[in-house]
């Protein structure tokens, strides 16, 4: 039978910066659905700094839901994403952690799903994908969903990796199998999210998929530019030599 | 094993196959007629895979679902939840 879920607590690393408009919404929506099932949670927001006032309101924030819901974890400057979970898995005290977006991209209406495949499977890793199912996307033009199917076609080819969505950033983990992969990923940037689901096969983690979808940033600018389609490549050749 | 490795085990294997056919060294009547064939299978084959790749990667921007409803839903929460956290003291920042 299913362990009870009452055992179980869940840290959500919320990594922030220049996200004053976003942070209340996402805050409030993950609120709600994680009461209205009932999970027992906390909520760690590591912002990097952010000049535009992120931090403040995630004080507010904090004064208005408690702070054993809202946990602040601050860092001087922009130190990346890798290390954002480092920093905020050090104070987390769940035995699960749940990483997303906050620019709202993410629906936290899907967190719940998340944690119900988890637990009937007890699966390691639990990723988001918006490649299968009534998963998908919003906001995005021919181009972007070209570059976005065929990098994932070639992906796929080469690594095998046995997850569809190796660059989505909405995952539930356990805590220690999180600690291992951190441990040993080189990637920086996004890259960094195909990196870990990459590792996690090589090691022998469980991977479980839930179809998510994916709202382009409502606020602020999305990054998708030659840079990125560069540090991809580089990873892929990385990943298929390595791993 | 690298996925590297793998691959060029793989590709290692298939192409001793295919240069072998070419050595003379095993005489089999199917190997003569069918030369020219043999010598064009790989790039045929590359050539066949390519068309593959390209109509799955079409196919699939094509069928790559649009969430209308889901962009629709975070608006609609989001002013839910203005009003609701100006209801719990939250003081939006105006710019």
């Amino acid at each position: 039978m299913v362990k009870s879920t009452k055992n179980n607590k869940y840290s959500i690393l919320l990594p922030t910066y220049n996200e004053v408009e976003n942070l209340p919404i996402i805050i409030w929506m993950i609120v709600k659905y994680m009461d209205q099932s009932n999970y027992n949670y906390e909520i760690i927001i590591i912002d990097d700094g952010s000049p535009d006032g992120t931090l403040d309101a995630a004080k507010q924030l904090q004064s208005i839901y408690g702070d054993s819901k809202i946990i602040l974890k601050p860092r001087e400057k922009k130190l990346g994403l890798g290390t954002a979970y480092i920093h905020g898995m050090k104070h987390a005290t769940g035995n699960f952690i749940l990483i997303m977006d906050a620019d709202l991209s993410h629906h936290p209406k899907f967190i719940p799903e998340f944690i119900k495949l988890q637990e009937a499977n007890n699966y390691d890793v639990v990723s988001g994908t918006r490649y299968l199912g009534n998963g998908g996307v919003s906001g995005w033009d021919f181009k972007r969903k070209l570059i976005s199917r065929g990098a994932n076609f070639l992906t796929q080819l080469l690594l095998r990796p046995g997850a569809s969505d190796l660059t989505g950033s909405f995952r539930l983990y356990k805590k220690d199998v999180l600690q291992k992969l951190i441990e040993s990923c080189v990637s920086k940037g996004y890259v960094f999210q195909m990196e870990m689901i990459v590792r996690a096969r090589q090691m022998k983690y469980t991977i479980g998929e839930v179809p998510i979808t994916f709202v382009d940033r409502v606020y602020g600018e999305s990054k998708l530019g030659g840079s990125e389609i560069v540090q991809f490549s580089l990873a892929l050749l990385h990943l298929f030599a390595t791993t | 094993m690298t996925k590297l490795m793998e691959w060029l085990s793989v590709l290692s294997v298939l192409i001793s196959v295919w240069i072998s056919c070419f050595t003379n060294r095993y005489k089999f009547e199917i190997l003569d007629q069918y030369k020219e064939f043999i010598l064009y299978l790989p790039f045929i084959l590359i050539a066949l895979f390519g068309l593959y790749a390209v109509a799955v990667v079409l196919y699939r921007v094509f069928t790559f679902n649009n969430c209308v409803e889901a962009a629709a839903e975070v608006q609609k929460q989001i002013i839910e939840a203005k009003e609701d956290l100006a209801k719990k003291g939250f003081v939006f920042k105006t710019s």
